[in-house]
């Protein structure tokens, strides 16, 4: 609370960036976790918070007439422009932010304060939603050519690598130990998928400290034991996901690639993807062309291009469906790896899992892909999306490329993935957000020291508690495309890499379409759902019935034989139900009343029925807002018609500002 | 003129059609007047149908031959080897590239039945007589021939403006299109105007395209007008009947908007060939505004460049989208939806009226006034207000359809007059029902068969200029309507949208470049596999639609839809 200078300023105007005629006057209060705008205007109140660390950057600009302009960028690509009227409040608030949004110890960050109002049990309910032991076993492991591995159990051979790892039966812990001095930051080749259908798998690892001619026994034994694993394949591809130059460069600082000639059998691929400080830029360049005012269609087309943002998606998608290609159909495995193993290695890895392995495109497997490739192997959640003040060329979208790959795949095969974009954006919201705390630190270790499970909570269970926010109604367990391995097409496919503007201008409702399919279905889909679960129901209450007059008639017949036997008459017998009764009892059973759900209300579905759980996320209910969006600006500004062009030159035609 | 005299070679056995994405059929290759048909031998590899092409020769836009002699390369070992051999050896290949986009590639044995099937093929398809065209043949055993062409008579819109108004009347002064060859016999114009009025008037607008009434916006009374632009040339000449006709459209006080669909200069340059604009003094209550807009010979090059770009598989994808930028496709697509959300909203938020036009008044106004009308009207935006639209604002407004969609993105010959504007229209429509999922009644399949019906049709519908012509060749009385087909219950449903509701507002798009999207079912309709896409499709009607199993398609009806138009695959049908 001590960085706050000002904690509340008055009359500040928030402007729109699509038209910025529209600004809503209200409130700015700063608080220790967000910055929160309330408009004035008194029938909506509309709130925006903003947490501090999603902030990117702030932008304090030029003084003008009307006040102070201040523009901040967030990571979850909301820009927001507030114009504060005098500047010493503006600087204050300025200052206040650039503190606020750096913070220097993870204490400070907001997951260390966050509190859902759930219990010890759930909380840890929570953590163990996702189990990377359970999801090697499914995988078949251990078995008999993997085996998990304790030779990292105090993370005494590589700190970025979890406890657990697996690795081939064959490898030694001498084997381990030798090839991982062999490797940078010492991460040794690990196991990342396994097809238990062919037995190929997808090893990872980072770059051998090869140099010019450097070779290590046990690091070419580690490699044969890898393609040992693999019984029906006589060799093993090793890709290294940079480009060439790249790894050559390397070599010269005694790192480099593996040499064929040294490592038998193996063939050696490299798979162009460029480096951390390459897709930062190309990021930049990306959100300055989205933040264009108005552009043209070229101007938008060629900052695109420019910023070569889908050259490298595609270039990470290139490399996934390579490695899923030679899994799936040539059955060999595969060794992965770039120049430390925590970036393209991830992404391509957790890409060609996908492909592969249809669990992973379900919403639980997702959260398992996501943690195992990610979070247990060392990327860096903290340097890389800066969450406390680092070094910003540590900063880098690596993650964020993985969850637009994700969106491209679902594009071309809408029906192969259970969860929808919102899950996506969700994700990517909550990596930079620091609400939860699956995604701090750099490493599991440093996790483990912060003890991070016993101090804050899990996305994956809040994800999964609100799961039907986030289900494709496309999706079904059945269906032909969330069978085996997906393909996506090749060549000529370059018109199916698309911006995505549900992301990277998600805060601008008015570029989306304006209803959503997605909702709509899910809608109707429940509808469905409900109705046939009353069908049965009701068939049930109707099989129940018919049972129980045939009982009835039993009881009634057997009584009456009975009553005839001991010679008293049925009527006298209070045995003997009518089915009224029943019937009365089954008031009592849940069944559809007019007050639980009007049928016409459901079944006519607006936007404005269906919910969101994240304000931010909510649909845009209006649908004529988008009138104000159109760069066709209102023809006049009123009645100035006769003034404005009475001019001497009748000819000369009105051009109106665009 | 016979067509068999432009048919050398009827037919020929064992010919490979391949189609990309599609496994290829042998079977024997017939050339009729019409159509090229490709009948599969019956019973091979135990198939069980015979699969039929039938491809409308109208449809093709370039026929391009290649032809290999087998024995060629073989070095000739005497010489008096006998040339029969070679021969023999010899085959060609045709690539039919058709004005759907679609690409087919006929593997013909013969080196000589290769160059006749060519030649004939190019022969046929470039008769440009309309009388001799497909419709005046055709003959569906279902259909009657006069149905379907009277379904929305003027006299019927206007109605609709007379319960609400009596500033307008309906007037048949071009009964034998005298007064403006390209506009129908009837037109609404204000009521005050006399038809003398009218006359002189048109006699200051090019091609005598007077200003008349497109759309009248019920929620206010405000009016969407078209026209040409006015004979002003370089001296200035006034009108007095056409500004009294302009002057009554507004009440005094109100102010109206031109909307000029050429940039400032392109007017002015105008005047020097007699054209010109609307001076300010003389139209006083009018307010011009310049939104250029592409057509002619800059458009169909666009087209051409985009269809080039897509069929490109060499590009890499650093450089796809700079492609895709110059093609200036997509620019167009927002330079018209921009300009007709303009006319939308000076009618709906301004509430004054609008007159648009551009030079000719046949291809850019049309454009603006039928896309605005779109986004205004809801009843536009089910399957038969759709058809009464375009039947009202582009066959009868004269939009010069014979001309325009003569050629499509595969000829190499000369342009002429072709320009891709009705196309670009589809795509903007397509665009508004991308962004409004539910709002339109019918899908994308609609404008898929509206686009390959404007350049090759078995129906009347599309042919012609104007009504005048069609008069003359008698179309209506002489073909089928394509709105008869489409209307018939089994055919209508495909085309309709799962997702719809009656949306009664306004709908507004964003034109912001992130919002719009090349047409992916339209450019890439024969390039990318669509299962995924269609499997979704499916999903979607099964869930709105109740909880039926999607029926499981056998590979070979797969087959005959995905190769369908209109007169395509069928399998035995005819």
């Amino acid at each position: 609370m001590e960085h706050i200078r000002m904690p509340k300023v008055e009359n500040v105007r928030l402007l729109d960036r699509v038209s910025s005629r529209k600004a809503a006057l209200g409130t700015l209060y700063l608080t220790a976790t967000h910055v929160i705008f309330v408009e004035n205007a008194s029938e909506t109140r509309k709130e925006t918070w903003v947490l501090h660390s999603q902030i990117s950057s702030i932008e304090k600009q030029a003084t003008t007439a009307t006040g102070c302009p201040l523009l901040i960028r967030c990571k979850n690509f909301q820009v927001i422009q507030l114009i504060i009227p005098q500047e010493r409040d503006c600087h204050d608030v300025y200052i206040s932010l650039i503190r606020l949004a750096r913070p220097v110890r993870y204490e400070e960050l907001y997951c260390f304060s966050f509190n859902p109002k759930l219990d010890k049990e759930e909380r840890e309910q929570g953590w163990k939603l996702v189990d990377l032991n359970e999801e090697y076993n499914r995988m078949g492991i251990p078995n008999d050519y993997w085996q998990i591995s304790d030779v990292n159990r105090d993370y005494g051979v590589c700190d970025s690598y979890p406890t657990e790892v697996y690795v081939p039966k064959s490898a030694t812990a001498h084997i381990i130990v030798g090839s991982s001095k062999f490797r940078s930051r010492r991460r040794f080749p690990a196991l990342s998928y396994y097809c238990k259908d062919n037995n190929a798998s997808i090893c990872r690892s980072s770059q051998p400290l090869s140099g010019f001619s450097a070779r290590c026994l046990e690091d070419e034994q580690m490699l044969q034991a890898i393609r040992k694993a693999n019984p029906g394949s006589d060799f093993l591809y090793v890709v290294d996901t940079r480009p060439k130059l790249n790894a050559m460069a390397n070599r010269a600082a005694g790192k480099g690639y593996e040499n064929e000639d040294n490592y038998s059998n193996i063939k050696f691929q490299f798979i162009g993807i460029e480096n951390i400080h390459v897709m930062r830029n190309s990021l930049q360049k990306m959100l300055e062309v989205c933040e264009l005012k108005s552009p043209s269609m070229s101007d938008f087309l060629w900052g695109l291009e420019n910023s070569g943002w889908l050259k490298h998606i595609k270039a990470i998608m290139d490399a996934g469906i390579f490695i899923a290609k030679a899994v799936a159909e040539e059955g060999v495995s595969v060794l992965v790896h770039c120049s430390d193993g925590w970036d393209r290695t991830a992404q391509v890895c957790s890409v060609a899992s996908l492909l592969l392995d249809p669990y992973y495109r379900t919403m639980k497997g997702f959260m398992v892909l996501i943690e195992k490739d990610w979070i247990s192997f060392g990327h860096k959640f903290n340097h890389r999306y800066g969450n406390l003040d680092g070094d910003p060329k540590e900063i880098s979208p690596v993650i964020d490329q993985f969850i637009e790959c994700v969106w491209q795949l679902m594009e071309q095969f809408p029906c192969a993935f259970e969860f929808n974009e919102r899950f996506l954006i969700h994700i990517q919201h909550h990596i930079y957000s620091c609400q939860f705390g699956n995604f701090l630190c750099n490493s599991q270790k440093e996790r483990r020291e912060l003890k991070i499970q016993e101090r804050t909570y899990s996305l994956w269970a809040h994800l999964w508690k609100n799961r039907a926010d986030y289900l494709n109604p496309l999706y079904r367990s059945n269906h032909s495309q969330t069978q085996g391995t997906l393909y996506p097409q090749m060549a000529p496919c370059n018109f199916l890499y698309k911006f995505w503007s549900g992301m990277y201008n998600r805060f601008e409702k008015g570029l989306h379409p304006r209803q959503s399919v997605t909702d709509y279905l899910m809608a109707v889909k429940e509808e469905t759902q409900q109705l046939e679960e009353e069908l049965e129901v009701l068939g049930e209450r109707l099989a129940n019935l018919q049972k129980m007059q045939l009982n009835d008639n039993k009881i009634q017949s057997k009584q009456q034989d009975r009553s005839k036997q001991l010679g008293l008459s049925a009527s006298t017998n209070s045995l003997a139900n009518t089915p009224q009764e029943y019937s009365s009892d089954l008031k009592s059973f849940p069944s559809r009343s007019p007050s639980q759900g009007d049928e016409d209300s459901a079944l006519i579905l607006t936007q404005d029925n269906l919910k969101s759980s994240d304000p931010d996320l909510s649909a845009n209910s209006d649908q004529e807002s988008g009138v104000e969006d159109l760069s066709c600006r209102s023809p006049s500004g009123g009645g100035c018609l006769p003034s404005e062009d009475s001019g001497k030159d009748s000819d000369e035609a009105v051009c109106l500002a665009v | 003129m016979e067509f068999s005299e432009l048919i050398k070679t009827a037919t020929v056995e064992s010919v490979l059609l391949s189609c990309a994405g599609l496994p290829p059929v042998r079977g024997t290759l017939c050339i009729t007047s019409h159509h090229l048909l490709l009948s599969s031998c019956p019973g091979g590899d135990g198939q069980p149908g015979t699969m039929e092409l039938w491809l409308l020769i109208r449809n093709v836009d370039a026929v391009e031959k290649r032809v290999q002699n087998l024995g060629w390369y073989q070095p000739p070992r005497t010489n008096d080897s006998p040339r029969d051999t070679r021969l023999a050896g010899s085959s060609g290949t045709i690539t039919l590239r058709c004005k759907d986009l679609k690409v087919l590639q006929l593997e013909i044995p013969g080196m000589e039945e290769c160059l006749n099937i060519a030649s004939s093929i190019e022969a046929l398809s470039s008769v440009d007589s309309v009388m001799m065209m497909y419709p005046f043949f055709y003959r569906p055993q279902d259909l009657r021939l006069e149905e379907g062409w009277h379904l929305f008579p003027l006299e019927q819109y206007f109605q609709q403006i007379a319960a609400q108004t009596s500033q307008w009347r309906l007037s048949d002064l071009n009964r034998d299109f005298t007064t403006c060859p390209t506009y129908p016999a009837d037109v609404i114009v204000p009521a005050a105007v006399s038809d003398d009025t009218l006359r002189r008037a048109a006699r200051f607008r090019q091609g005598g395209r007077f200003p008349v009434l497109s759309y009248y916006h019920p929620r206010n009374g405000t009016v969407l007008l078209r026209s040409s632009q006015p004979l002003t040339g370089p001296n200035r000449k006034r009108c007095p009947e056409d500004e009294v006709l302009l002057g009554m459209v507004l009440d005094e006080g109100e102010r109206g908007f031109i909307i000029d669909t050429r940039s400032a200069q392109a007017a002015k340059q105008a005047r020097m060939t007699g054209g010109g604009t609307e001076p300010k003094s003389s139209y006083p209550q009018w307010k011009r505004l310049h939104r250029p807009l592409e057509r002619g010979r800059p458009l169909q090059e666009s087209f051409i460049k985009l269809v080039e770009a897509c069929n490109d598989a060499s590009l890499s994808m650093d450089r796809w989208l700079s492609r895709l930028e110059s093609c200036r496709w997509l620019s167009h697509v927002k330079a018209a939806l921009s300009t007709a959300c303009l006319a939308a909203q000076c009618l709906d938020r301004e509430e004054a009226s609008v007159l648009v036009h551009g030079a000719e008044g046949t291809d850019t106004t049309l454009l603006v006034t039928a896309l605005a009308q779109v986004i205004l009207d809801p009843g536009c935006r089910t399957v038969v207000g759709f058809q009464g639209l375009l039947e009202r604002e582009w066959i009868e407004a004269g939009h010069p359809f014979h001309l325009r969609c003569a050629r499509s993105a595969y000829s190499h010959a000369r342009l002429k007059q072709e320009a891709p504007l009705f196309l670009l229209f589809l795509d903007c429509v397509w665009q508004l029902s991308r962004q409004f999922p539910f709002s339109l009644e019918f899908g994308e399949s609609l404008l898929l068969t509206l686009f390959d019906n404007a350049y090759a049709s078995d129906y009347g519908t599309f042919l012609c200029n104007n009504e005048k012509e069609r008069c003359l060749c008698k179309v209506k009385e002489n073909t089928h309507s394509l709105w008869a087909w489409l209307n018939q219950p089994e055919e209508k449903k495909k085309y309709l949208n799962p997702l719809y509701s009656h949306n009664p507002l306004v709908i507004w798009p964003s034109v912001e470049p992130q919002s719009i999207q090349l047409w992916q079912g339209l450019f890439f309709r024969w390039i990318r596999p669509s299962q995924y896409l269609d499997e979704a499709r499916a999903e979607m009607q099964r869930l709105v639609e109740g909880n039926e199993a999607p029926a499981k398609e056998s590979a070979g009806s797969r087959l005959s839809r995905s190769l369908s138009d209109p007169a395509a695959w069928t399998e035995n049908e005819r």
